[in-house]
């Protein structure tokens, strides 16, 4: 993939909430019609990354550094009034609620058509009959009459096919798509997932995928990003990220992951304890506090990124090279 | 005791009626439970799995006495439920527990995590000293300790609440406990965590779970049976590993293919087979298989007829006309 194909790029982004730095220094990069999945386990920051990145994070929280680009252009420098003139167009993000992300009281036809008319790229009676053409698109059946109801008529996987639509039809360049499935039932899930991939190829749009379902992330990411306590500890391509994990906390959350083929009633992997609250983060690295390989030099200073493997997968450990010792200490498959 | 199974259920229905009209009179009937049998024996793991929608939540609390029965038997060692005294029934109960889906909603906020647990000992009259000696126990049974009994819910991590819940649970030492959905709101790494706990607890208490859940990767793990229901009937049931080896009821086989692998290479190298549309409202059934109007190998006839269980030849048994000739053998109506 070449330089040019970049879509977004965010190079030590840092948002804070009080004195707390709880997004600290997160780079990451999407190029054009590509998935990258940001996954970790909730508290890890992933959402505060992509509310900083829309310019949509909650008032309490302070951008304390970094840079957004898209296109190039610095999205942190951007006026209110500038971002709102790109929200819906070139950058749009779909929730995790869909219930609860559209209005109850509006028709779907003219939400999703409503990104169209505010932008000013359509008239209101062409825009609603693009509406229409967008929900056939996301596979709403008669989209027509649909179109004419509100979400508190339609079922939940068909109300996160209206917010896809809500957010595709203005075709964005780079979509932010936060747990797009997770309150979804499975056959919705593979339902959406499919859908997805389709636009992705039909539009070339780049999706950042946020999730913590390693399972998703296996069926349509390209690139992988894994977020523990406000940092990123490593990235690298989807295959070698699964066949190769190179950080404690990948290798852990991938071990958690009960095996269709295994053996039943056993104990499973765990990760001991939880994510610790952002005012306890440790200093050093930060996952020493649940890591099997912590010693002291953990304690003295973060790790850098090491490279491994090819030079796109990096891990930031102190112990790269003991990572095999994991495999000794449980029943690590 | 005699040799009856723990719990037994046969023919349960529940429904709901609507109501309408000028009058206010009775119009129709959401027919959320129609028609299961179940079996659980003592020291057994059954999982009933299946969409939202599907009846499986509204099954649980027919059991636990929480959603009216509108008819069939439960039958708890052998003595049918439904025909008991509310004082007798209230007695059986007890030997029945539930741990729900969410454990902030579950716990009072303004309850230390001692009262929490001690509070259906207090219900059942114990003096204060057997009440702590017991909550002491409890607390070290699910992995807590003592110091956590002044803390509050709001001050603990999603793991230790739900840990609350399933001590709470256990304070009368029942012998089933419904699981509905206990770790479906929790982190990977977590969710194993409380997977692990369960199974640990089944195994020195000689439990018996009824295991309500969507996530069939952690239901292939703890249980020893599955029921697939679909819109208030069962689709297929048998040993786990029947079912998941040789799923036969098409619905059975889009769940399992539904389940995103954690394997990039496998998933992406799978045939997925992806269910059309959404569940039916189960106000209005389909008149013949509840399947049909997503099934992708229906015949003429399932429009019609409503096939029962029948055998798979694989130790399960399953509902489909196409799969199981002998099905229609065993048609209901």
């Amino acid at each position: 993939m070449t330089e040019s194909s970049q879509i977004l790029a965010v190079e030590g982004l840092t948002t804070r909430i009080g004195v707390n730095a709880v997004v600290d220094g997160v780079s990451l990069a999407v190029n054009s019609g590509e998935v990258v999945a940001l996954v970790g386990e909730s508290g890890c920051g992933k959402s505060l990354t992509a509310l900083s990145i829309m310019g949509l994070h909650p008032a309490a929280a302070r951008i304390g550094g970094g840079s957004v680009r898209l296109d190039g252009d610095d999205l942190l420098r951007f006026s209110e009034k500038q971002l709102r003139g790109i929200r819906g167009k070139t950058l749009s993000m779909i929730f995790q609620e869909p219930v609860a992300s559209l209005d109850p009281l509006m028709r779907v036809g003219e939400q999703v058509a409503e990104s169209l008319v505010v932008h000013g790229v359509a008239s209101k009676s062409e825009a609603e009959s693009r509406a229409i053409d967008m929900l056939e698109k996301v596979g709403i059946p008669d989209p027509a009459a649909r179109a004419r109801q509100y979400p508190a008529e339609l079922s939940g996987g068909m109300c996160q096919r209206v917010m896809i639509a809500c957010a595709l039809i203005a075709r964005p360049r780079l979509l932010i798509a936060d747990e797009p499935t997770t309150a979804l039932d499975v056959t919705i899930q593979a339902q959406i997932l499919a859908l997805m991939k389709e636009l992705r190829r039909e539009i070339r749009t780049a999706i950042l995928l946020i999730t913590h379902d390693m399972g998703v992330v296996a069926d349509i990411a390209d690139r992988v990003c894994v977020m523990y306590a406000g940092r990123i500890v490593e990235s690298g391509d989807v295959a070698s990220i699964f066949a190769q994990p190179s950080h404690p906390y990948t290798r852990l959350l991938l071990a958690t992951i009960p095996k269709l083929s295994g053996t039943r009633k056993t104990r499973l992997n765990a990760i001991e304890g939880s994510v610790p609250d952002v005012s306890d983060w440790p200093v050093g690295c930060r996952f020493r506090t649940r890591c099997p390989l912590a010693d002291d030099a953990c304690e003295k200073m973060p790790p850098d990124f090491s490279v491994s493997g090819d030079d796109t997968h990096r891990a930031a450990c102190w112990h790269i090279d003991r990572l095999s010792e994991m495999d000794a200490m449980g029943e690590m498959a | 005791m005699s040799d009856a199974p723990l719990l037994k259920v046969e023919d349960l229905r529940v429904h709901f009626p609507i109501r309408g009209g000028w009058l206010g009179g009775q119009v129709g009937a959401v027919k959320a439970v129609d028609g299961i049998d179940l079996t659980i024996e003592a020291g057994e793991t059954v999982a009933l799995v299946g969409e939202s929608g599907c009846g499986k939540s509204t099954a649980g609390n027919a059991i636990l006495g929480l959603a009216p029965a509108t008819s069939g038997r439960i039958l708890f060692e052998g003595t049918d439920i439904l025909t008991r005294s509310p004082a007798e029934r209230r007695g059986i109960r007890s030997n029945m527990q539930v741990v729900f889906q969410d454990p902030v909603s579950a716990l009072n906020p303004k309850l230390s995590v001692g009262r929490l647990i001690a509070e259906p000992l207090t219900i059942a009259g114990w003096d204060e000293t057997a009440k702590q000696t017991r909550v002491d126990e409890l607390l070290d049974l699910v992995g807590l300790t003592k110091a956590q009994k002044s803390r509050h819910p709001n001050e603990m991590s999603g793991g230790q609440r739900q840990r609350v819940v399933i001590a709470r649970a256990l304070a009368l030492s029942p012998k089933l406990i419904v699981c509905d959905e206990p770790v479906s709101a929790l982190d990977v790494s977590i969710r194993s965590q409380i997977i692990n706990l369960l199974i640990r607890l089944q195994e020195e208490l000689g439990l018996s779970y009824l295991f309500i859940a969507h996530d069939l990767s952690v239901v292939r793990h703890i249980a020893d049976k599955v029921v697939v229901m679909y819109l208030g009937t069962i689709a297929e049931t048998g040993p786990t590993d029947a079912v998941f080896d040789h799923p036969t009821h098409p619905y059975t086989e889009a769940l399992l293919s539904a389940i995103p692998l954690p394997d990039p290479e496998a998933q992406r190298a799978k045939a997925a087979l992806i269910l059309e549309g959404d569940l039916p409202s189960p106000a209005n059934p389909p008149a013949g298989c509840p399947f049909v109007t997503r099934c992708p190998i229906r015949i003429e006839k399932c429009a019609s007829v409503r096939p029962g269980l029948a055998d798979t030849g694989h130790g399960s048994r399953a509902a489909c006309l196409v799969k199981v000739p002998d099905a229609s053998l065993n048609a209901a109506r």
